[in-house]
């Protein structure tokens, strides 16, 4: 099955590694990865600040970019989210409508993806741990996707899966709201960790490059010794 | 004051203060837990919640499409029984009215309860500036009354942000000296108030639904005190927002459902008072005089508009029980009468943005209030049209942060200038990196690493990797 790669900006830029360990894993289930060169970031910081025609641009790109794939995946449920959002973006656009509902027709989120399109529960992983799982807002609630992430976790030989207390509270991130209001973002970011360390797991598991920076930045800050990874590496971890 | 606007303070030094406020936030997210839980239990076990979801809207959506012909039915049945209507376009004509009818009576004191657009339109205020005494019977209410009328916090509890303690020091100041027990100061409000009852010229009270079959005034109680409100004086006030209509009696049961599980997790709420008109020839209890005061204050300007979704609210605060933004800052922060994501929209459609432009960003945009709002309003989405709006029609966004989205157009349109972006993104970021992280960062990244690190970038990029990988597999 050829599937074409959305690594998102975040993992382009900052996180190759989870880049890397998504193209690793769909190799290793099967998959025959593209990675069109011409994909930029899906709009989402822009547009979600309320610049929504500075953020056209790098949209009508994207449709461009993934015009040819058959899948697009990404190790993002945010970013595969905005995907789905083009269509009523561009709702009434005669040029870009259609095209905006067949790239969303097409896009998959990693673990969904691997779940429910490819019907895999199991990906023959193995990694020593006791590991907690943070539900992101966008994958969860607006992408519904909520269990497939957790059924491959749990599946995950050697790895004891915890719930988090207060799972579905966001953790802060928002894209520039994390910086636009700071403070506030990070009290949210502080209880998060608390909640996590709460736990007693030693890897923190998600799903979102940037819930994942969030989260990942606090423990840092704090000296928690947690790990943080990202779920396509822990499925690529033998 | 207290108008819609509660404070005068500037945004930024309401979230310190209040982020900086331990036992508010204490008690904020103490109540947030509680109401969750119930709330759950009591969605649950109805089995098909969606379904509830989507009557409720599909009920709210109805009304507003044919609001002029229901509230014209309602009007028409209020005076058949006797009653009288006023449709008051702006907040001052509403006040006027009521004052008049105050002055008319020569009334003294005035009993309330329940009421958020009585705050909207600065009635206590403008009543005790013609010399009338106004009480307010809801306990909350009351406490944050005795406490030099301060504002509420909460569109369901208006008191939310105190704890025990504080309101049995506030209590202290009228006279109270026994212990912090819930029920034991429930007491002694109830035997101040009751006295107020008996004496009052006047009973103002809110209006949860206004039935237009029949004239009816619904309110949703658990203290009885608006049952005593509207029953013991001779003359009658309900003042209602404009758009609180439903067509008949069936419609009104399935919002009280809704209503009553969304808001305090309750199958019903202990009272749902039923208010038709004076009291009627061979009725016994009942006031003399009904006035009904329907007020617009900017109500018609949603109607029609993208953010019509918003009048569908019933006013339930789930919304706001459930946000993580308000669960930090409290209500006080918003510097309106309407708190967390319903206060982050509907505040600015009525007071303007140049008091609330912060609000529609003071939100993650994580859905949450979405997902449990009764009657679906998509509310992360209104709050993002509010950033629309602001950054296109009204110029308010700051100028550097318009020509980094300028830039941002630009780079992320053309796929060479984000490629070179990604390749430059990993060295630019490294002089600010020590041991795999930047504890403090370069312009907006500042107000990250206040609170939290920034990874250091990947060494190797991923579309550097990537490259060498097909390279190889090609060779
Ligand atoms: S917006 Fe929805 S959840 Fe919030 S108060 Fe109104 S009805 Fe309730």
């Amino acid at each position: 099955m050829k599937v074409s790669l959305f690594v998102t900006c975040l993992v382009d830029m900052f996180q190759g590694n989870v880049g890397k360990a998504t193209v690793e894993l769909l190799e290793r289930l099967g998959c025959e990865i593209d990675f069109p060169t011409s994909q930029v970031c899906c709009g989402q910081p822009a547009y979600n600040s309320g610049y929504v025609v500075e953020s056209k641009g790098s949209m009508k790109n994207m449709i461009k970019a993934f015009e040819h794939a058959e899948y697009v995946v990404t190790p993002s449920g945010s970013c595969a989210y905005m995907f789905k959002e083009y269509p009523h973006i561009f709702k009434g656009d005669p040029e870009w409508e259609q095209k905006a509902q067949c790239l969303a027709d097409k896009t998959f989120e990693l673990t969904d993806f691997i779940v429910n399109v490819l019907k895999i529960e199991n990906v023959g992983a193995r990694l020593k741990g006791k590991a907690t799982y943070h539900t992101s807002c966008h994958m969860t609630r607006l992408l519904g996707v909520k269990d497939a992430p957790i059924r491959l976790l749990k599946n995950v030989e050697g790895l004891e899966y915890v719930e988090l207390l207060g799972k579905e509270r966001c953790c802060g991130f928002g894209g520039t709201f994390s910086v636009k209001m700071g403070n506030i973002s990070g009290e949210m970011v502080d209880e998060k960790v608390r909640n996590i360390e709460e736990t007693g797991a030693d890897i923190l598991v998600g799903a979102d490059a940037g819930c994942l920076m969030n989260i990942g930045g606090r423990i840092s800050r704090t000296g928690k010794p947690i790990r943080v990874m990202h779920i396509a590496e822990v499925l690529n971890s033998r | 004051m207290m108008a819609m606007k509660t404070s005068d303070e500037q945004f930024k030094e309401r979230v310190e203060k209040n982020l900086n406020d331990s036992f508010m936030r204490g008690a904020i997210s103490a109540a947030q837990a509680r109401f969750q839980t119930r709330r759950q239990a009591r969605v649950e076990e109805l089995g098909n919640w969606e379904e509830w979801r989507a009557h409720g809207e599909e009920i709210r959506k109805h009304v507003l499409e044919n609001l002029d012909a229901y509230l014209y039915e309602l009007s028409e049945n209020v005076e058949k029984r006797g009653g009288h209507v006023f449709f008051a376009k702006t907040k001052e004509e509403a006040s006027d009215y009521i004052k008049n009818i105050a002055t008319q009576k020569q009334a003294k004191k005035i009993v309330k309860s329940k009421s958020m657009v009585t705050e909207e339109i600065n009635l206590n205020a403008e009543l005790e500036e013609i010399g009338c005494k106004v009480v307010e019977t809801d306990l909350a209410e009351f406490i944050l009354q005795l406490n030099d009328h301060e504002p509420p916090s909460h569109i369901i509890v208006p008191s939310l942000h105190k704890n025990r303690r504080q309101i049995r020091e506030i209590f202290a100041k009228a006279g109270y000296d026994k212990s912090e027990q819930p029920e034991e100061m429930a007491l002694f409000a109830r035997k101040t108030l009751r006295q107020e009852y008996l004496t009052a010229d006047i009973g103002i009270t809110g209006c949860n639904f206004a039935i237009a079959e029949s004239g009816t005034v619904t309110l949703v109680t658990n203290e009885g005190n608006a049952d005593l409100v509207s029953a013991l004086p001779k003359t009658q006030i309900v003042v209602m927002g404009m758009e609180r209509i439903v067509p008949t009696f069936e419609e009104m049961e399935v919002l009280v459902s809704l209503l009553t599980r969304s808001s305090v997790g309750q199958r019903l709420t202990s009272y749902v008072t039923l208010l038709t008109g004076p009291k009627g020839e061979y009725e016994t209890d009942g006031p003399e005089e009904f006035h009904l005061v329907i007020v617009d204050n900017g109500r018609s300007k949603i109607l029609g508009s993208e953010f019509q979704p918003i009048l569908q609210c019933i006013r339930c605060a789930a919304c706001v029980n459930v946000c993580p933004v308000y669960r930090h800052v409290g209500g006080h922060t918003y510097g309106s009468i309407y708190s967390g994501p319903i206060g982050a929209v509907l505040s600015p459609l009525l007071g303007g943005y140049e008091d609330f432009k912060e609000l529609p960003y003071a939100s993650s945009l994580c859905g949450a209030c979405t997902e449990v709002c009764p009657v679906k309003i998509p509310l992360h989405q209104l709050l993002h049209l509010h950033r629309q709006k602001i950054v296109e029609q009204e110029g308010k966004a700051p100028i550097s942060e318009r020509l980094i989205m300028k830039a941002f157009g630009l780079g992320a349109s053309s796929s060479p200038l984000f490629n070179v972006a990604a390749k430059v993104a990993s060295p630019i970021m490294s002089p600010f990196a020590r041991d795999d992280k930047i504890t403090s960062g370069p312009g907006p990244l500042k107000a990250w690493t206040e609170v939290r690190d920034f990874p250091a970038p990947n060494k190797e990029s991923f579309r550097h990797w990537m490259k060498q990988r097909q390279k190889g597999e090609k060779s």
